[in-house]
């Protein structure tokens, strides 16, 4: 049986008087990967930033593994969630910036193990271990000491993803993330998200990397203006779309 | 073959050139080394300093001006006056720029408002003002507040429904009058330093703390406020020295706990005006020396994870030292 992970309902969003998500539809299954591809502007980032609730919708409704996010529902009528709740749904949900947005003023193993410490209040040496082992895992198990400012951005983003991973999250959620590096560093980052994809790990990355969606895609989906123009699987959406806007992308960024 | 010529070809000299020769930089050393000089043989060869007078011994059977009972006990009253207001300030100041950057208009506007009349009255009219402020209330305590007017509301008569109290007069003067003067003027100060200390850290940091599943408040205190404090250390440094200067303004509370009216009154009773005033500027200079060097400490402490501090580039190249060792042992990238 397939699980939903992420059902996002006729979602709507508007920052002012300018309409950026005008009723997406999205439905990622657990264990699949989902690219969000689409020219700048189309609102992709937006609607990544509202999967965690950091931004907050105008209307629609996301679900995440079942749960509604940042609203309970009582008797047919929505009530804000407070900010205690919407972090604990955040817990289980990572996230991957463009920016990498490290903590400077802490060691790449200090990013790692303060939210499992500080939020989840597990024991130090159990997470400092887990923490060394992730970094390890994504091949920087020799700057576990160094502070972001000395490692280059491929370096740094691994670090934000294996931050991410040490919370145990079910969904892990990329925005842009080697659009900020150099063309030679944009490789290990992707193989460190090819190996997460490898086991299981449900993702929804918002990428201009044609190559890792068709390589590691299960669903591509092609958004523009604030709508899903088009979804499928890379075989259909990247080798054949069907509508023109996809057309028109595609044949610039091939 | 464009490698072949690179090796082939050898190296050439090193460049020997004549400097460029800088006049107006000897010129100006010149003038300066002319004016200290000057400077010496005025302090070492002028009378009217009586060093003596101030290190070894004002009146016959007394120590110098600057170490003599009542000026020492001057110098704890500044030191305590300059701890106690600081703290007040920065606790204040704290509180007060969180709520200039809440998202509740009114948290915003009395923050606004605090800061606005903080810094707009002088310190020395808070001052005199503190000091004259008991005439307002009998007594002050903890309790209901309005409780003589609820009371009237009942038909009960004197109402007093204060936990504890205390007269007016007996605890806002003196020390405690001057502390507040400085302590609340100090914190209008404090709340503009920290908020541009928050404000220049990226939102991107909140940002990822909070996707985190970070408390508001456990970005603020373990992610925004240690980055912010590499900005609020080196203007607070700054409001510290002020405010060991400032202290010397309680002489219009009135406080005589404090170094500088301690010297002025010996300035009054011996009629020794110079020597008194240089035995001020020596204590104050060593008061900002030591401060200086607990701001560095304090500096290099927040500046960790940045290239620009010392200690940074320290652990850089115990790393490197550390790659270098393991790469050619496991030849690990």
């Amino acid at each position: 049986m397939t699980v939903e992970m992420v059902r996002a309902d006729n979602v709507h969003k508007s920052f002012g008087s300018l309409e950026v998500l005008k009723g997406v539809d999205l439905v990622v299954n657990a264990g699949e990967v989902c690219c969000v591809l689409g020219p700048s502007g189309s609102g992709k980032s937006t609607f990544l930033r509202c999967v965690n609730h950091l931004e907050k919708i105008n209307a629609g409704k996301i679900f995440v593994d079942g749960d509604l996010v940042g609203y309970h529902e009582r008797g047919g009528k929505l009530h804000e969630m407070k900010g205690k709740d919407v972090a604990r749904q955040r817990r289980s949900i990572g996230m991957v910036f463009q920016r990498f947005n490290l903590f400077p003023h802490m060691t790449s193993l200090q990013n790692v193990m303060e939210a499992p410490c500080r939020v989840k209040k597990e024991s130090k040496a159990e997470v400092r271990e887990r923490a060394a082992s992730l970094l390890e895992r994504v091949g920087l198990g020799s700057k576990i000491d160094a502070y972001p400012g000395m490692l280059s951005g491929g370096q740094q983003q691994r670090v934000a993803i294996a931050r991410a991973l040490a919370m145990r999250p079910k969904l892990m959620l990329f925005d842009e993330p080697t659009s900020a590096l150099d063309p030679e560093l944009v490789g290990e980052v992707l193989d460190v998200m090819k190996d997460l994809a490898r086991d299981g790990m449900t993702m929804v990355v918002v990428t201009h990397e044609i190559g890792f969606a068709r390589e590691v895609g299960d669903q591509v989906v092609f958004m523009d203006g604030g709508v899903v123009v088009e979804k499928g699987s890379p075989a259909e959406i990247l080798a054949n779309p069907k509508h023109e806007r996809t057309q028109a992308f595609l044949s610039k960024v091939l | 073959m464009s490698d072949q010529t690179q090796t082939d070809r050898a190296r050439p000299e090193p460049i020997k050139a004549v400097p460029v020769r800088h006049p107006g930089r000897w010129l100006a050393i010149a003038v300066l080394a002319v004016l200290t000089a000057m400077f010496l043989h005025l302090i070492l060869t002028n009378d009217q300093f009586r060093w003596s007078f101030i290190f070894n011994s004002y009146e016959p059977g007394k120590r110098g001006v600057m170490f003599t009972e009542p000026v020492l006990e001057g110098l704890r009253g500044t030191l305590l006056l300059t701890v106690t207001s600081m703290a007040i300030g920065v606790v204040f100041g704290v509180v007060i720029a969180i709520m200039r950057l809440s998202d509740n208009w009114i948290l915003r506007g009395v923050a606004f408002v605090y800061t606005w009349f903080f810094r707009a009255v002088p310190r020395l009219v808070l001052a005199v003002l503190f000091g004259n402020l008991n005439i307002l209330w009998d007594r002050i305590g903890f309790g209901l507040p309005f409780d003589q007017q609820i009371g009237k509301l009942f038909g009960i008569d004197d109402l007093n429904a204060q936990f504890y109290s205390v007269k007016a007069s007996d605890l806002l003067a003196g020390f405690v009058a001057g502390m507040l003067a400085l302590g609340l003027s100090e914190a209008a100060y404090m709340a503009e330093i920290v908020r541009a200390g928050i404000q220049s850290i990226d939102p991107g940091q909140a940002e990822a703390a909070t996707a985190l599943g970070l408390s508001r408040s456990q970005v603020l205190r373990r992610v925004v406020l240690p980055q912010a404090m590499r900005v609020i250390v080196p203007p607070t440094g700054n409001e510290v020295i002020a405010m060991v200067k400032d202290t010397s303004l309680v002489a219009f509370v009135p406080v005589t706990f404090e170094l500088f009216f301690q010297l002025n009154a010996i300035k009054a009773r011996t009629f020794v005006v110079l020597p008194v005033l240089v035995a001020a500027v020596i204590w104050y200079l060593i008061i900002c020396t030591v401060l200086m060097v607990a701001q560095y400490f304090v500096e290099r402490h927040f500046g960790r994870g940045y290239g620009t501090a010392g200690q940074a580039r320290q652990r850089l190249r115990n790393i490197q030292a550390e790659q270098g060792s393991s790469s050619t042992a496991g030849g690990v990238t």
